[in-house]
Formats: C-alpha cells, structure tokens, sequence
C-alpha cells in the first residue's frame, strides 16, 4: 500500500493558503536562499541528480532541459512557465496556483538563477481569472518582500516576473506555440530545431517547464536530491499530483510517489462510485491511449505505462465506469481536437476533420462496414506527421478505443449511442429534474 | 442528440465607424504603454491589449483592432489574424456575462451535456449566441481544468462546481436579474465581462484575496493523509507537521473556507448540494 505524500499540497487546506505569510509558515523562500548561495552549475546538477522529468506530459528531464543551454553570450536568457493547462481531465496547476502559488514563484526565482535569466514570464490561460489575480497578488508580494527583482536577497541577482494572461487555445500549451503567442502571434507551433533552448522567446536561449516542474524545485533543493529519489522509481523519481475525476465516489487531487496504482488511487478516492464498474480510464489526459479494468495494477510511473501502451502524461485520471459509451467518448474528444488543431499542419488539420466526420456518424448509429479500418487509417497518416503533438493525441484515443472496445463501433453501424448507454444513466446528479425544466 | 456546432465560426470582425472619444483614447494610450513597459518586445502587449480593447467596447471592435496595429506598428490583418486565432476575444457585442458550459468528453458525460440542453433552451439561444436583453451569451466551452468538479460551468471565467441543469438555470437568471452571483471558487461575486477583460490586460482589482484556497475536491487527498497521519517523508519539519496535521484533520470544514458558506445558500452549484445528487 502506497501512502500519500502531501508536499504541494501540503497546506492546501490552510486559511489564506495563498499568502506569502502561509508559505513563510511553511518553510516558503529558505531553499532561494540556499540556492544563491550555490553556483549555477551546481543547482544545474543538483536538478539532474534528482531525477525530476517534466511534469507536464512528456516526463523529460528537468535538469537536462536547464543544462541544454548555450554558454552566456551577454544576451537575455528566459524562463517561460507553462501554465497553460488545458489538456483534458487535467486539473493539478490551476488548484496548486489557486491555493498555493508561492511554490511557483519561488520556484521561477530558483530556475531563473540557475540558468542565468533576468525576466521570466507565466503563461496562464486566460480562462481562468481568479488563478491570474492570485498569481499577481504572489508576485506583487514577493517583489515587496525582496524575493523578486533588484538585488534578492542581497545577492546581486535581479528578476523580473512578468504573469501573461493567454485568451483561450489548447495549443498554446504546447511549447513553443506557447513561444509564439507570448511573443503576440497566433499560437502555432515552430518546427524543431531549432529548440527552445538554442532559439526560444525572441529567438533568444529559453526554458519552457510545466507549472508541477518548476513549483517542485523548491522542496526539493531544500530537501537534496535523495529525499526527492527516495520517492517513487528508479527512473521515475519523486512526487506528483495525481487527478481523479469522473465516476469515482471522491474524485480530486491526490498527491503521491510515481509508481502507485489506479487500484490503490480507487481506493483512496472512496471506490467507484455505488455499484459501479470500471470500464475505461486515461492515464494522462485524453491524448494518452485509454487503459481498462485489466490495467488497475500498472504503476503509474512513466516507464511502466509506456510498456503497457500509453503514456504516464499528466496524471489526468479520468475515470468511466459501465454506464458510458465509448464510440461517445471518443467522438467528443475527436471533437475537441478538431476544433482546437491550429491549422497550420495539413495531416492534423484534414485527419482532424476527416476523424470527425466519421465518429459522428458512429455516434448516430449510421456508420458503414469500412468506417473502422479507415478510422484507423487516418489515424496512421496523422500520426508522426505534423510540428506537434496535437495530431499525434489525437489518435491515441481512436486506436487504443478500437483496440479494447472493437465491438461499440461495429454497434455505431446501425445503433446509436444513446440507444445502447443511455446518458441519464451517467450523470452525477439526479436526472429526474432535469425533464422539469 | 447533441448539436455540433460549425468547426470554426466565420463570422467576421464587426467594424467601429465611431471613433473613440478623447478621454477613451487618452486612458487606452496610458493602458498600453503601462502593458508595453512589461515586455522586452512590444508586439508581445498584442494579446493583453486585445483583452482591454475588450475591456472597453465589449469585444473586439474594428476601431479596437486599428488601436492595437498602431500602437504596436502592425498592419490592421496582422492583430485581426491574432484577434480571431483565439476563442476568448469576441468577434461581436458580448453580454455582460459569458456563461460556458463545459462539454468536453468528462464534463459532458457527468452532465454537462443535459446542462447545455436545459440552459439552452431555458435561454432559448445556442452556442455564442446573446439573450436579447444583453445579459447572457451562452458558450459551449472546453475542458477548464476543473475535473474534479464536474459537471462544471463558468461564469465570466470564474468556476462554478458540480452544478446542476437546475442549479444552471438559477445561475443565469440571476445574472440577468442582477442579483449578486458568488462563484464555487473565485471572488465573492461575479464581475461583468467587461471588468473581468481588464483583470486579464493585467490590470489587478483587489480581488485576489477573495474567495477560498482551494475547494473540496482539491483537499480530497490531503484530508485523507491527515486522517491516516500520512506525511511526506524526511524532514524535521515533517515529524512537527504531524501534530499540526491531526489538528488540521478536525478543522477541515466549510467554515474554513471563506466564499463557499455564501454560495450554499444561494445553491450555485454547492459542494453540499452536489453531494446529495451524486448518489444516482
């Protein structure tokens, strides 16, 4: 049995859990200190020794990242945050920023030394307005307490911490259509390489990390490396907040060491909800193939989930239980992207499209005998083949839908959804008043 | 079933014959420059200023769009590309509360979908369409970080928590009666889209300290570790958490959390209320 580990989310529950005074209570700005006490490259391998990998969805090395920089030409050198979470079932930044942004902000002040920046930005999407103030108030904070720019801590070292509001894209999570929309253009993905590290913002040498990234480098500086590698596995080390949501009785964030399972998670969460099976689940978001039943036991760790065929992703567990249609699911994800590819890449922009036209007619039960095989078809011909990774997401809920549930889309050739999983039978709430209105 | 709403909507961007008066103008000059100062590069205020633009005319308006290609030394297409890339800035007159309905696959299969139907056609409007008296404009809107929550809806960008089709249809006509509507998680009361526009250019309104910390889903595992006196492990500080944590444990109550006592009586989308509806 795997236990908890409230670290990010430790005083989460605490009166005025944003303010600096409760961060200070709670150990808030000592590992800045520390920090600006060592040199950069030590803090570079303090970060690799870890093991952090890349909390928001690839799992790459955190300090490998940081240590991809050029050697120092006298330009500017950026820290982009990506607080742009918007990948579906995943919901662990926007409550961390919420009721605990310090973490952040203490933590762009610790990544901006180590990798020589003196401006860094926090990109948040704009449809989140109470997260956007509670940021400022943070930074606002920190500046007047002296933990932000001239001269912290009496170091010599300056910041500057600019909190960017997006207006509403999926796209713009991914890093450098992030890079685009931050510089005040239509977010759409750059070929790579160049990658951001060489030529990121304004073309100059930038680190783009995910929000749990940066906002876990202060526990752990303040706690070394091994206390971090003494959570979780071998190559997938420390702490993470694991999302669960939908048809589990107490669905929210769970903060505990990679490699605990969907079994232990149910439990914790209070089982599924009453009298009810599971049927399919995400790992990572909707972009990571769907796992079943008979993946409860996999450790939810990044190597394990690879080898049984998704993607650890965001720990988005989006959780369905026998009431739902798949053919359903799928198509409204399908939905999603097509309305969210950026256009710029034809194979996501046309298989997007294409994708969809084919699981609405699935979803209305009027699918023909070749729509599987060219489902999957289109699938082949998006995947690997655009800038992004929006496309490949795309697929990964067909095939892998295809993959356990064949039969729900044969069904979608002559019944449709509705019929077969009635949707009142889904729902949180009771349906009864719903026939009232 | 469900209407699917066109892939991308093609209305285009309304122009503004009338210019901007003199005191607009001066005000939209001093905004500008105080969002310019923040950025290394000006044409990265771009996005910012498209939300104050908003701010002002309530969408973005032809007159706005000239605003920001002046200022920032772009051609009238290249800030429209950017104005109509992205779903928050409005291509005409918004109501003075956006309304979105999440449904996306998770959202929409725990209700969001039968909450989309019964507003919409309690309003009698569709997908980014307004209520006559200008009040509400109804979007379907995608996933909002808030799963844990679901069904979830938002109102001007402020979270509203595992509502209802009925808790739904009280949210809206409140708005548009005017009475005070105080968001799940957020500032004690809704703003207009408007104000809510100049929060987003980066203009704060002393709100930030409104509301709770974190709602009743996002402390599900940590209400869990303190009753099982899970701690992370190491540190001193750790081991004198633990006293702290079993206290905490008992306290963990709505009390605690300023902003979500309100909301219950008013019934929008109330954590409480959701409770009760869950077991199906």
């Amino acid at each position: 049995m795997t236990d908890l580990t409230p670290i990010l989310t430790k005083f989460w529950d605490a009166a005025q859990s944003w303010t600096l005074q409760t961060y200070l209570d709670n150990e808030g700005y000592q590992a800045l200190d520390k920090a600006l006490g060592m040199s950069q490259e030590d803090l570079v391998a303090m970060a690799k020794d870890s093991g952090l990998r890349g909390r928001g969805g690839a799992g790459f090395p955190t300090g490998m990242k940081w240590g991809f920089l050029p050697k120092p030409d006298g330009g500017p050198r950026y820290l982009v945050v990506n607080a742009d979470e918007s990948e579906p079932g995943t919901c662990k930044d926007i409550p961390l920023m919420m009721a605990a942004p310090h973490f952040l902000i203490e933590g762009v002040a610790i990544t901006s030394y180590a990798i020589g920046c003196n401006h860094a930005f926090i990109y948040v999407r704009g449809e989140v307005v109470h997260v956007y103030r509670r940021l400022q108030k943070a930074v606002e904070e920190a500046y007047a307490a002296g933990h932000l720019g001239k001269n912290i801590h009496g170091t010599g070292f300056d910041l500057d911490v600019t909190v960017h509001a997006g207006a509403g894209a999926y796209i713009c999570g991914e890093e450098t259509a992030l890079l685009d929309s931050l510089e005040g253009r239509r977010g759409q993905p750059r070929l790579k390489p160049p990658f951001p590290a060489v030529a990121g913002l304004y073309a100059r040498p930038t680190v783009v990390n995910n929000v749990e990234s940066i906002a876990s480098v202060p526990p752990i500086l303040l706690h070394g490396a091994d206390w971090f590698k003494g959570m979780g596995t071998e190559k997938s080390s420390g702490f993470g907040i694991f999302s669960l949501s939908g048809h589990v009785t107490r669905p929210g964030q769970y903060e505990a060491p990679l490699g605990i399972t969907l079994r232990e998670l149910i439990d914790m969460a209070g089982g599924m909800r009453n009298g009810h099976q599971l049927k399919f689940w995400t790992p990572g978001g909707s972009s990571t193939p769907i796992f079943t039943a008979e993946h409860l036991d996999v450790p939810l760790d990044f190597e394990s989930v690879a080898a049984a065929g998704s993607m650890l992703g965001t720990r988005a567990l989006q959780i369905f239980d026998e009431t739902v249609s798949v053919v359903r699911a799928v198509s409204r994800w399908i939905d999603f992207y097509a309305h969210e590819s950026c256009g710029k890449c034809t194979p996501c922009r046309e298989g997007t499209f294409w994708l969809k036209q084919i699981m609405t007619r699935l979803e209305h039960g009027q699918g023909t005998q070749g729509d599987i095989d060219t489902l999957l078809d289109v699938c082949d011909n998006i995947l690997g083949r655009s800038f992004c990774a929006l496309g490949d997401g795309a697929t990964s809920p067909v095939t892998s839908a295809v993959q356990y549930f064949r039969e729900e889309f044969e069904t979608g050739m002559h019944t449709p959804w509705w019929v077969a999983f009635p949707p009142e039978r889904s729902v949180l709430f009771d349906t009864k008043e719903t026939v009232s209105v | 079933m469900v209407d699917h709403s066109p892939l991308h909507e093609l209305t285009p961007l309304q122009a503004s014959d009338q210019p901007y008066t003199a005191e607009q103008l001066a005000q939209l000059n001093a905004d500008s420059d105080a969002i310019i100062a923040r950025y290394p590069q000006k044409r990265s205020a771009l996005l910012p200023m498209l939300h104050l633009i908003q701010s002002v005319d309530g969408y973005v308006t032809g007159r706005g769009v000239t605003f920001c290609a002046e200022k920032l030394e772009l051609t009238d297409a290249e800030v429209s590309g950017v104005a109509t890339f992205y779903t928050q800035y409005k291509r005409h007159p918004n109501g003075e509360y956006t309304v979105g309905v999440c449904t996306n696959t998770l959202c929409a299969i725990m209700g969001g979908d039968a909450i989309w139907e019964s507003v919409s056609e309690h309003l009698g409007i569709g997908h980014d369409e307004t209520t006559p008296d200008g009040k509400v404009t109804l979007e379907r809107i995608e996933c909002n970080a808030a799963c844990d929550y679901a069904p979830v809806v938002m109102a001007n960008w402020e979270f509203f928590d595992n509502m209802t089709p009925e808790s739904t249809n009280r949210l809206v006509d409140d708005l548009r009666e005017g009475a005070e509507v105080r968001p799940s998680r957020g500032p004690n009361r809704v703003c207009t889209f408007k104000q809510m526009s100049r929060t987003l250019a980066g203009f704060p309104d002393g709100l930030a300290d409104q509301g709770p910390g974190a709602g009743p889903a996002s402390l599900e595992g940590l209400k869990l570790a303190h009753e099982r006196g899970w701690v992370a492990p190491g540190s001193a500080n750790e081991v004198g958490g633990e006293h702290q944590a079993t206290e905490q444990a008992s306290g963990i109550q709505q009390e605690n959390l300023p902003g979500t006592t309100q909301s219950s009586t008013e019934g929008h989308g109330t954590p409480e209320a959701a409770k009760g509806e869950q077991n199906d």
